[in-house]
C-alpha cells in the first residue's frame, strides 16, 4: 500500500514538476500553427485525450492541473500550519477564557460543512472571481480556513499534555519566559503527529480544490488549469456521451487523492503499532482525559468527528497518536 | 477528544472494562439531564459564531445590492436601492438588525428573485432533505454489510480489496463520481435518466397537487400513481449513489475498525473458546457494539452530506437547497448566500445536538 502510494504520488509531483515540458500545448492554448483546436473533438493523433468544450487540449490541461493543485495544496497547508499550530500552541498552553473561546469557535467552524466555508472565504478573497496568482491564493487561503481548527485541535491537546510535563514545569522554575517555555520545550513535543495530518490534509486539499472549481470558485482557465472547473465545462458534454472531457481530469483527481491518501494511511498504520497486532484491549485510554477540552465546554460532536475520524478525510487524529 | 476511533475504546467502556481516564469520573459529576441542558446551550454559541462569520464574510466584500445588480444599474439607481435597503448605513447596526432577525427567524429576503430566504427553505429543503436521506439509506446498505465482511475476512484478499474500495469512495469526488454513473447508466446503457428529479409530466401532476410536501416521493404515493412512484424514484437512483458512496467509505472503515476492536475483547474470546465459529462471533456478538460510533458519525455526516449534496444537486440538477445555492452564487446574490448558509448553520447545529443526545442515551461515556 506505502509502495503503490509513493508511486502515485511521486507521478503526481513529477507530472506538476515537468508539466511544461510534458504537455503538449499550453494549458490556455486555444490554436496551433495557426489553425484552432477546435471545440469537443474526439481523441486523436493531434490531442491524445481530445479538447474540451472551450477547445483547449484535454491532456495538456490535465498535465497543468497537477502543476496548480500542487502549488494550492503548499500554500494551503503552509498557511494552515503557522496558523493553527500557533493558535493550538498559545490557546493549550495560556488557557483560561482564551483557549475556552477559541475552542468554540474552532469547534463550530469544524462542525459546518467545509465546503461552504471555502466557498464563503473565496467570495470574501476574491468576490468570487479568480484570476492567475490571486485565484491560485484565494483557493489556497479558502481551503486553509477548513483546515485550521484541525491544527488547532491536535496541537492544542497535545500541548495540554506536555505542559503538565517535568521538563515544562522545571523551565518554569528556572524563570523561563512563556514565550521561550512555548517555543523551546513545549513545541518541539507537540508536533508528532502533524506530519500525519499533512498527509491526508494533502489529499482533502485537492478535493477542496475541485470542489470550488466545479461550482465555478475556481481559477480562470486563462490563468491556470483546474480539474473542477474543466469537470464543470464537462457536464454537459456527458449527456451528449462526449466522455473524453471529464474522465480525464476526474481520474486525475481520483489517482492523486488516492496515491496522497494510502501514503497517509500507511504511515498512519506504521507509526501506530496498536493497529497491527490483535491485542490492544484499553490502550489509548489515557490519552483521552488531556486532550478533551475545555471541561465543560465540549460538544460530543466533537468526540465523535474522532470516531469518524475526520468527516471527509480518513484521517483519524486519535489513530495518530 | 474522546478517543471512540479506537477499536477498543468504544467496546471497552459499553461493557464495563476499565477505563481509566477523565471522561468516567466527569460523568459521575452529572447525569444525562445536565448534559442535554448543557449541550442545548452549547448550539446558541455555535450558531452565534457561525451567523456572524457568514455575516462579516459576505460583507466584507462590499454591499450585496452592487455585488447583485452592479453591472446592470445606473449609479444612481444602485445608491437608490442601497439607500433602500438600508446597506448604507453602519455595518454594526446592519449585523445587530440581522441578528434580531435570525432570532425572529427571519434570514432575509434575496436580491435576485426577491424570496424570503426561510421561503426559499422550505420549497427547496424538502428536496435535500429527500436527496439525504436516500445518500444515508445507501451507505447503510453499503456501508455495514461491506465493513463485516472486510472485519471478518480481516488481512485477506476481501479485506483489501475492500479498503481500496472504501479510499476511492474517500478518493472519487462526488460530482465526478455523479457524471461517471451518468455517462454509463443514462447515456451510454439509458437504462436511467440523465438528471432532474422527476419527468415533467410527473412534476406537472406533482406541482397540482394541493399540500404538496416537496419530499416528491410522499407525494408521488399520495397521487396514488404507480407510474409517478417509479418515475420519481429512477430518477433518484443516480445521486443517491453518487452521494451515498461518498459516505459508504467512511462507515465501512468505521465498521471494519471497530468489530476487529471488539473481536479482540475478553468476551469474544471466551466465545470462541466455547467454539463459537469465527462468521458467527462477528454475526452474533462483535457487531452490535461496533455500530455505537455509527450513530455518533451520523452527525458529522450530516454537515458532509450538505456539502456534497450542494455538488451532487448541481450534476444531477436536482433542484434542492444546494442547487440553489449554486445558482444565487452564480447570480452573485449574497444575501440569499448568507441566508441559505446561515439558515444550514442552524440546521448542523440543532441536528449535531440531536445526535449528540441519542449518543449519550446509548454510551454514557459522552455525558459530562
Amino acid at each position: 500500500m506505502l509502495i503503490a502510494g509513493l508511486v502515485i504520488t511521486g507521478v503526481f509531483l513529477l507530472t506538476a514538476l515537468l508539466a511544461p515540458l510534458l504537455a503538449p500545448y499550453g494549458f490556455d492554448q486555444l490554436r496551433a500553427d495557426g489553425e484552432a483546436f477546435g471545440a469537443q473533438r474526439p481523441p486523436s493523433a493531434e490531442h491524445l485525450l481530445g479538447t474540451t468544450v472551450g477547445g483547449y487540449d484535454v491532456l495538456s490541461r490535465v498535465l497543468w492541473g497537477a502543476q496548480t493543485a500542487v502549488l494550492v495544496i503548499i500554500v494551503a497547508i503552509a498557511l494552515s500550519i503557522v496558523v493553527g499550530v500557533l493558535l493550538g500552541l498559545v490557546s493549550g498552553y495560556l488557557g483560561g477564557w482564551l483557549d475556552r473561546v477559541l475552542v468554540v469557535v474552532c469547534d463550530a467552524i469544524y462542525a459546518f460543512p467545509s465546503l461552504l466555508l471555502a466557498i464563503l472565504m473565496s467570495i470574501v478573497i476574491s468576490g468570487g472571481q479568480s484570476s492567475l496568482w490571486g485565484g491560485l491564493l484565494a483557493a489556497a487561503i479558502s481551503i486553509t480556513v477548513v483546515f485550521i481548527p484541525q491544527y488547532f485541535r491536535v496541537v492544542r491537546s497535545e500541548v495540554v499534555r506536555v505542559k503538565a510535563e517535568a521538563f515544562v514545569e522545571s523551565a518554569k522554575v528556572l524563570g523561563a519566559p512563556a514565550g521561550r517555555i512555548m517555543l523551546r520545550s513545549v513545541l518541539p513535543n507537540a508536533t508528532r503527529t502533524l506530519p500525519l495530518i499533512v498527509t491526508l490534509n494533502a489529499s482533502e486539499a485537492i478535493l477542496t480544490l475541485a470542489g470550488l472549481g466545479f461550482l465555478g470558485f475556481g481559477i480562470e482557465p486563462t490563468a491556470a488549469a483546474e480539474w473542477g472547473y474543466d469537470l464543470n465545462k464537462a457536464l454537459s458534454d456527458v449527456t451528449s456521451g462526449i466522455w473524453w472531457t471529464s474522465m480525464f481530469p476526474g481520474l486525475a483527481i481520483v489517482l492523486a487523492v488516492l496515491g496522497i491518501t494510502l501514503v497517509g494511511e500507511s504511515l498512519n498504520d506504521l507509526a501506530d503499532p496498536r493497529l497491527r497486532g490483535r491485542r490492544r484491549a484499553g490502550v489509548s485510554s489515557g490519552a483521552v482525559a488531556e486532550t478533551s477540552v475545555a471541561a465543560e465546554a465540549t460538544p460530543a460532536s466533537a468526540v465523535a468527528e474522532n470516531a469518524a475520524g475526520s468527516t471527509a478525510a480518513p484521517a483519524r487524529e486519535d489513530d495518530l497518536r | 477528544m474522546t478517543d471512540l476511533s479506537d477499536p477498543s475504546a468504544a467496546p471497552v467502556a459499553t461493557l464495563g472494562g476499565a477505563t481509566p481516564s477523565a471522561p468516567t469520573s466527569r460523568a459521575s459529576g452529572g447525569g444525562l439531564g445536565r448534559y442535554i441542558i448543557v449541550r442545548a446551550l452549547l448550539i446558541i454559541p455555535t450558531v452565534f459564531i457561525l451567523v456572524t462569520v457568514v455575516f462579516f464574510a459576505m460583507r466584507a466584500t462590499g454591499d450585496p445590492i452592487t455585488a447583485a445588480l452592479g453591472g446592470r444599474l445606473t449609479p444612481a439607481q444602485l445608491q437608490e436601492r442601497i439607500e433602500a435597503a438600508g446597506y448604507d448605513r453602519p455595518l454594526f447596526v446592519q449585523y445587530l438588525e440581522y441578528l434580531g432577525g435570525v432570532l425572529r427567524g427571519d434570514f432575509g429576503s434575496t436580491i435576485s428573485d426577491n424570496r424570503p430566504v426561510t421561503e426559499v427553505l422550505l420549497t427547496y429543503g424538502g428536496a435535500t432533505l429527500e436527496l439525504a436521506i436516500y445518500a444515508l439509506l445507501v451507505a447503510f446498505l453499503v456501508g455495514i454489510p461491506l465493513g463485516l465482511i472486510a472485519a471478518a475476512r480481516r488481512d485477506r484478499p476481501a479485506d483489501a480489496a475492500l479498503r481500496l474500495f472504501a479510499i476511492l469512495c474517500y478518493a472519487t469526488p462526488v460530482f465526478f463520481a455523479g457524471l461517471l454513473l451518468k455517462l454509463v447508466f443514462a447515456v451510454w446503457l439509458d437504462l436511467l435518466p440523465v438528471a432532474g428529479r422527476a419527468s415533467t409530466s410527473t412534476e406537472l401532476e406533482l406541482a397540482f397537487l394541493p399540500d404538496a410536501t416537496g419530499i416528491y416521493l410522499i407525494d408521488a404515493i399520495r397521487t396514488g400513481s404507480g407510474e409517478a412512484i417509479g418515475d420519481v424514484l429512477q430518477h433518484a437512483v443516480l445521486p443517491s449513489i453518487a452521494l451515498g458512496l461518498l459516505t459508504a467509505g467512511v462507515f465501512l472503515r468505521l465498521v471494519r475498525t471497530n468489530v476487529i476492536g471488539t473481536l479482540s475483547m475478553d468476551y469474544i474470546d471466551a466465545a470462541r473458546s466455547r467454539g463459537v465459529s469465527e462468521p458467527r462471533l462477528v454475526r452474533t456478538h462483535a457487531w452490535r457494539p461496533a455500530l455505537i460510533p455509527i450513530i455518533t458519525v451520523i452527525g458529522l455526516q450530516i454537515a458532509l452530506l450538505l456539502g456534497g449534496a450542494v455538488l451532487t444537486e448541481t450534476t444531477f440538477e436536482w433542484r434542492g437547497l444546494g442547487f440553489q445555492l449554486a445558482e444565487y452564487l452564480q447570480a452573485r446574490d449574497f444575501v440569499a448566500v448568507q441566508g441559505i448558509v446561515a439558515l444550514l448553520a442552524v440546521i448542523v447545529a440543532i441536528t449535531n445536538f440531536l445526535v449528540d443526545v441519542v449518543a449519550a442515551l446509548i454510551d454514557p461515556r459522552v455525558r459530562y
